[in-house]
């Protein structure tokens, strides 16, 4: 990318756009700042002034937020409901993607068109048969049950990416493999998933922050006390803690702030995984 | 190494968990839910055959009426506000190289937080009378009421929210499919002269417009579905001037167990998203041919 030569837009321009970038910074920012800035005061302090500077750290705030959270129960269900989703989705959509690029299969169009069907469908269209079913079973309040549920949601768009990620590989390299005498078994484990890596590591991350962060089957699936996730714990806060705007805030502060470090850490793959399915060629 | 099994039926096995886990998650209980629409059902007993019966009864009811023109309202909404905000912004960072990749991740910062944090935020540090920002200015500065206690701006204040929380998102993928714009044919409009809205209007744009068109299938979809702000924010409230078909069908389903309407209210809302799905999978269907 390199910067046109010719001419750059008028100084006016210039500044309307920066004017422009200024707010749009502030915008996405102040409430979160406001989260940061009332995380350490009493309540008595943020509702005389929930703009004013803290006049000292008080860390109570978190104590009180842990507790009233259930986040000791929530981030352990988080962790687990999360990180089961990541592993169910990746196995599945690595294993669909291979085969589903490679073409081998009869009917393989018919089954594209399916998950490309699937990528937009309406919870709402399976939700309430598949609670009562699952409630039937005893399943509400499993963290793996709801997992699947999850895996299932975000099972096409994870195929999509990582088909194109095979679709890149030649399939010299499989017939390569094939001569030296490995089943598609032992190419796909040996051959092909190595290469997909940096696909594999992209869909990862997005699962996990889409499961972290889900909320209609989350709060309807995982019900009851002992299965809240980090999220419906905090949410629980919401209103009985009206008087404690300190522990709400600071609730607030444990919820956003490792998901902002997480992202940070991991947004080169984050936004390669945003755009690849929305920017056509 | 003995090759016991064909190629073919490796491949099967391997898309089999894929399929089996759509099919046992999405597709049967979708198909079950064309069924329960014509039963009631309780979800515990055996479901009774009715017919059309819930079908009327929603199409009689007000409130189902008033919750799909709130759902139109919302489309209307985001297929305009969060469009041109994003739209603009894009446009302007491709003007920007150097800073765009910080200016992204600013963006994005609301994006990848939970509705839950996002809404609960909003709700006790902003629009609270008591602790929110809001509060405040209406103590202190002018008089301004909570807009979500109001029946007639509750919708546009969780409209704003999810707005915050969304337009970075739309922003990000239009300066991806900008940036595949070609650099010679940017580079001639400025030779000819070109200023910034002509380039934009006559090479940035068509250009883009898949990806626009794209984002437009989408933004249909997920406003006719949308649940998380309004159901977190408001619940529908105040006096159902927030009602949207997700959270009146959830109500049925979840508050008083009337499973068939609440079937019914999901397959309505299912059939305008499913006029936008075809939309989709007809300009996703290059997918087939790469």
């Amino acid at each position: 990318m390199t910067d046109i030569p010719a001419k750059s837009p008028p100084s006016a321009a210039r500044a309307a756009s920066t004017a422009y970038l200024v707010i749009a910074v502030l915008v996405s920012v102040v409430p979160l700042l406001l989260v940061a800035l009332n995380t350490f005061k009493p309540h008595a302090a943020i509702v005389a002034n929930p703009l004013s500077l803290p006049t000292g750290i008080d860390f109570t705030n978190f104590a009180r937020a842990w507790r009233g959270g259930h986040f000791s129960t929530g981030i352990v269900n988080s962790l687990l409901l999360s990180g089961s989703t990541v592993i169910v989705t990746l196995t599945c959509a690595a294993l669909a993607a291979f085969a589903l690029a490679r073409r081998q299969i009869r009917g393989w169009q018919a089954i594209t068109i399916y998950f490309l069907c699937a990528t937009t469908v309406p919870i709402q269209l399976f939700l309430f048969p598949l609670y009562f079913v699952f409630a039937q079973l005893g399943l509400i309040g499993n963290f793996f049950a709801t997992a699947l549920i999850l895996s299932a949601i975000n099972l096409p768009i994870s195929i999509f990416l990582l088909r194109a990620y095979v679709l890149g590989i030649p399939r010299e390299i499989d017939d390569a493999a094939f001569m030296d005498g490995a089943n598609p078994w032992q190419t796909f484990r040996h051959v092909i998933l190595p290469l997909m890596q940096p696909g594999l590591i992209t869909v990862a991350i997005i699962v996990f922050l889409n499961s972290w962060n889900e909320f209609l089957i989350t709060t309807t699936f995982q019900k009851g006390r002992d299965n809240l996730t980090m999220t419906l714990g905090y949410l629980s806060m919401n209103g009985t803690y009206a008087t404690d705007q300190g522990a709400m805030m600071a609730g607030a502060f444990i919820l956003v702030a490792p998901i902002i470090v997480f992202f940070l850490v991991m947004q080169r793959f984050f936004i390669a995984g945003m755009t690849a399915g929305a920017v056509k060629g | 190494m003995a090759r016991s099994l064909s190629i073919r039926t490796y491949h099967y096995l391997f898309v089999t968990p894929a399929l089996l886990l759509s099919v046992a998650i999405v597709l049967l209980p979708a198909l079950l839910t064309f069924v329960v629409a014509f039963t009631d059902w309780d979800g515990a007993s055996t479901p009774v055959f009715i017919g059309l019966k819930n079908f009327s009864a929603v199409f009689s009811d007000p409130v189902f009426w008033g919750a799909l023109f709130d759902n139109v309202q919302w489309t209307v909404i985001f297929l305009t506000i969060p469009m041109a905000i994003a739209m603009i912004a894009a446009s302007i960072l491709m003007n920007r190289k150097k800073s765009s990749a910080v200016f992204q991740i600013i963006f994005l910062l609301p994006y990848v937080l939970s509705p839950v944090a996002n809404a609960v935020i909003w709700q006790n540090i902003v629009f609270d009378p008591v602790s929110g920002v809001l509060g405040y200015v209406a103590r202190n500065w002018f008089p301004i009421s909570n807009p979500l206690t109001d029946t007639r701006t509750a919708l546009y204040a969780v409209a704003g929210v999810d707005i915050w929380h969304f337009w970075g998102y739309l922003t990000v993928v239009f300066f991806a499919a900008m940036r595949q714009t070609p650099e010679d044919q940017l580079e001639a409009a400025f030779i000819e002269g070109a200023n910034g809205w002509q380039v934009f209007r006559n090479v940035t744009l068509p250009n883009i417009l898949p990806t626009v068109a794209l984002m437009f299938v989408l933004v249909t979809i997920f406003s006719f579905l949308t649940f998380d702000y309004i159901y977190l924010i408001t619940q529908g409230g105040p006096a159902r001037s927030t009602e949207m078909l997700s959270t009146f069908a959830y109500a049925f389903a979840f508050t008083s167990f009337q499973v068939g309407k609440a079937a019914t209210v999901a397959l309505v809302m299912s059939f305008f998203g499913l006029v936008a799905s075809i939309v989709y999978v007809r300009l996703s269907r290059a997918e087939l041919e790469t």
